[in-house]
């Protein structure tokens, strides 16, 4: 054992040499001085927290948990995870109607699909804008995104479960609350893209939302009752031998590292099955194990913005070489930064003037490239950029599936 | 994944080889393990120290040393880092404790002058941001007062800026410089308030961290002399350097793998074959050459135990003396033996491990052996010029 394993900590906070990096990467610090910002929050506050929990600041809810402070450290401090696991042990705030609303994410939507023809409407309605606004505190700016009329498990069953089996390999699929009550098309597209692969799609027993809101809104039991199931979910799919994939960086990036780091869930059985579908379908490609035939006449183009938990998962040159290998792409990479939604923060009355601030050197970047589309692996950010860049935004996932002759490439992988 | 060329490194050495590869038509990746040394840059890249002897294994007597001091500047024009100073002749920068110390090329805002004595002043406002621990003014007063200059310090009173202290922890050039640079008005009224007889004003260097023009419109608005100095880390032209070069890398088509961690090289006794990351996994990253360009002890590209000093990646050859209390001198001002370890290499600056020339790894910046960067005062320049030479070497031998 190494001197240094003898007195490293949780978080490794004792490496920290206070040099002060993470500040200068954080996005909240400029914009809300009330934040104590990421050092003086994690390891330095760890310190004082260690000795007794008087120390513990509730201000540490400003943080975003974006991990920029943590890609940032040179000494490998895990900076945000110390921060987060401190308000989940130490914070006696409860979470407000509208925290619990906002975080319970699967809850919501089961309620509000059957209803969406008169729930999104309503939701978008000045007079309901100002009623959650006021009553609430969920700023007005903000349009709830779209609850779609049917769930994609829903269409998964109907449609297309039971050609899955017809597949000479299987993948399963973590669709995310999004896919399942926003916004089933992405789903659909996942499932189009494997197809054309060669790879059925299964879905897990009975997934939950990965409970990342709930983390993010001190809400830990349940956080850590949704982690415990899934934490079964997945390791039964990983037992079986198969990957699962998700089209959401951060339902990934929570249930890889998150569940771990700070719920305290033993990860092993399934932490090296789980992948963002753009890492194994490169995978395959690199590999040439699969072929990809695109359109000949598809051009577009792309700015990517990489979310702040793929790139601290190290993922966004999956999805960015899958997207230069098309055909009359014209790619642009964004600058690193936050586009301030930080999944529900954003949507709080007290955070949405940050929230913007924090995002508008992308939003400028963004306008002064005018591409046709933005692309990027995280649901929240779209949900932000479309609001204040004006810009839509696809998924890699979805930019495939477009992109893709799939009949072709249905053939090519068939022959394969 | 398959590139032409990867590099260990995303600091100043590895993003000045990346860059110049990618604009040779190379395909390059850098890995980048946590921010780097430009984050602490003083303001101006140091070559060599006058009057200093070269050392006969210092990098320096491996490459065309005055050819390339005359690429640097246009090199980094093309990123946007407009750098000031003699490529061949020292100035001399004024620190934040007040001295003078010896530069070759300048950051943006920071001044070099031909001697300390150019450096005239009737009287110096030097302006304080209250609250800023890392701007030491009485330090530069004292400085100041020995060169007979006569000093006052000023408190800025700007409303942004000291919203700031609600988080007194958090006061940093960094922060101070997102404020301030949406408010330039509010700085330049503010200093303009202070100012009475003064024909100079000293301000930290806390201004224009995404653009370098900030200070320079600060300075034109204000009606005397201005010099921008220092301050403790982080760095704000340090940081603007990075952020420049890592864009102009990234828009020259290089990929730039951040936060991420080089492991378990698969090699044989001539050839590095295969790298991986701690994010990529199974992922194998191959490419036909590869260059370490991880930094000294304090970037982790060395590093030491009781026993020995190593190469922790690769395991490359390190020289250093055997018995342990060679490596250092007491008197911690004196010449220290450590500021030369580093990894052994080759003419061309190809690594040596077991003895064998590993014929697809070079070295590049601080990472080798001989630079005694503290002593020579050569440290922007090992990291500038090796990384020049390592991608000139790597495209020559491609020709051949």
């Amino acid at each position: 054992m190494t001197l240094q394993e003898l007195t490293s900590s949780a978080h490794n906070f004792e490496e920290c040499m206070k040099c002060t990096v993470c500040t200068a990467y954080c996005p909240v610090v400029p914009v809300n001085p009330r934040y104590p910002g990421p050092k003086q929050a994690g390891p330095d506050g760890e310190r004082l927290r260690l000795k007794h929990p008087f120390f513990f600041d509730e201000a540490l809810k400003y943080c975003l948990n974006c991990k920029r402070c943590e890609v940032a450290c040179p000494s490998g401090v895990k900076v945000a995870d110390i921060i987060q696991s401190a308000r989940l042990k130490y914070s006696r705030q409860k979470p407000k109607l509208r925290d619990r609303m906002l975080a319970s994410t699967d809850l919501m939507g089961s309620l509000a699909s059957p209803f969406a023809p008169i729930v999104n409407p309503v939701l978008g309605l000045g007079v309901t804008k100002s009623i959650l606004d006021g009553m609430m505190g969920i700023d007005r700016h903000r349009t709830f995104p779209k609850y779609a009329s049917r769930t994609f498990e829903s269409w998964f069953r109907r449609k297309a479960s039971a050609a899955q089996a017809a597949f000479p390999r299987s993948v399963a699929y973590f669709h995310g609350c999004y896919v399942n009550y926003n916004f089933p098309d992405l789903g659909k597209d996942f499932v189009r893209v494997m197809n054309a692969l060669g790879y059925g799609v299964r879905l897990l027993e009975k997934e939950q939302c990965c409970g990342v809101a709930m983390i993010s809104n001190g809400m830990a039991s349940a956080a850590r009752k949704h982690a415990s199931h899934n934490g079964k979910v997945l390791g039964k799919a990983a037992s079986e031998g198969l990957k699962i994939l998700t089209t959401s960086s951060t339902c990934t990036f929570t249930m890889r590292d998150e569940y771990g780091e700070l719920l305290g869930i033993d990860t092993a059985s399934y932490r090296d099955s789980l992948l963002m579908a753009t890492r194994f379908i490169f995978s395959l490609v690199d590999s040439g194990t699969a072929t990809l035939v695109f359109k000949p006449g598809y051009k577009a183009r792309i700015a990517y913005h990489t979310p702040c938990h793929l790139e601290k998962l190290g993922w966004g040159v999956f999805s960015t070489s899958l997207l230069k290998m098309i055909p009359g792409v014209e790619f642009t990479m964004l600058g690193s930064n936050c586009c301030g939604i930080a999944g529900t923060y954003g949507f709080k009355k007290e955070n949405y003037e940050a929230s913007q601030a924090i995002g508008k050197p992308l939003f400028d970047e963004i306008k002064a490239v005018a591409p046709d589309f933005v692309a990027c692996d995280c649901e929240t950010c779209k949900w932000q950029i479309e609001m204040s860049a004006g810009i839509p935004v696809k998924n890699p996932v979805s930019i495939l599936a477009e992109a893709l002759d799939l009949e072709k490439t249905a053939e090519a992988n068939r022959n394969a | 994944m398959k590139y032409d060329i990867i590099i260990i490194g995303g600091g100043l050495s590895g993003l000045t080889a990346g860059l110049r590869l990618q604009k040779a038509g190379r395909k390059t990746a850098i890995i980048s393990a946590g921010q780097n040394a430009l984050h602490f840059a003083s303001g101006s890249f140091s070559v060599l120290g006058d009057g200093v002897t070269l050392p006969e294994e210092h990098p320096y007597r491996r490459l065309p040393m005055e050819r390339y001091l005359d690429e640097v500047k246009p090199f980094f024009a093309e990123a946007g880092i407009l750098l000031g100073g003699d490529p061949h002749v020292n100035g001399w920068r004024l620190t934040p404790s007040g001295s003078f110390l010896q530069g070759r090329f300048s950051l943006e805002e920071t001044r070099l002058f031909s001697t300390p004595g150019e450096l005239s002043a009737r009287k110096a406002l030097i302006v304080n941001i209250p609250g800023f621990l890392d701007f030491n003014t009485a330090f530069l007063a004292d400085g100041l007062a020995q060169r007979g200059i006569e000093t006052r310090i000023g408190n800025l009173d700007v409303e942004d800026l000291t919203r700031l202290r609600t988080s007194p922890s958090e006061m940093r050039s960094v922060n101070i410089a997102r404020v301030a640079d949406t408010v330039p008005h509010k700085i330049i009224g503010g200093v303009k308030a202070l100012l009475s007889d003064e024909d100079l004003v000293i301000l930290p260097q806390v201004f224009g961290i995404h653009d370098g023009t900030i200070p320079a419109q600060i300075a034109a608005e204000i009606p005397a002399g201005v010099l921008f100095v220092g301050t403790m880390p982080p760095s704000v032209p340090g940081i603007r350097t990075q952020m420049k070069l890592k864009r102009a890398y990234e828009s020259s088509g290089g990929t730039f793998l951040m936060g991420d961690e080089a492991v378990a090289p698969v090699m044989d006794t001539t050839r590095v074959k295969a790298l991986r990351t701690v994010n990529l996994g199974e992922h194998l990253l191959q490419a036909d050459q590869y260059v370490l360009a991880t930094g000294s002890f304090f970037s982790k590209g060395l590093a030491s135990s009781m026993q020995k000093v190593y190469e922790p990646l690769f395991g490359l050859d390190v020289r250093f003396p055997e018995e342990r209390t060679d490596w250092y001198d007491l008197d911690f001002f004196a010449p220290q033996a450590f500021g030369g370890f580093g990894v052994v290499t080759d003419g061309t600056f190809r690594a040596v491990k077991d003895g064998n020339v590993i014929e697809n790894l070079y070295a590049a910046g601080s990472v080798l052996a001989g630079c005694y960067s503290q002593q020579l005062g050569c440290g922007g320049g090992i990291a500038i010029l090796t990384a020049f030479a390592v991608a000139d070497n790597i495209l020559e031998a491609a020709r051949r």
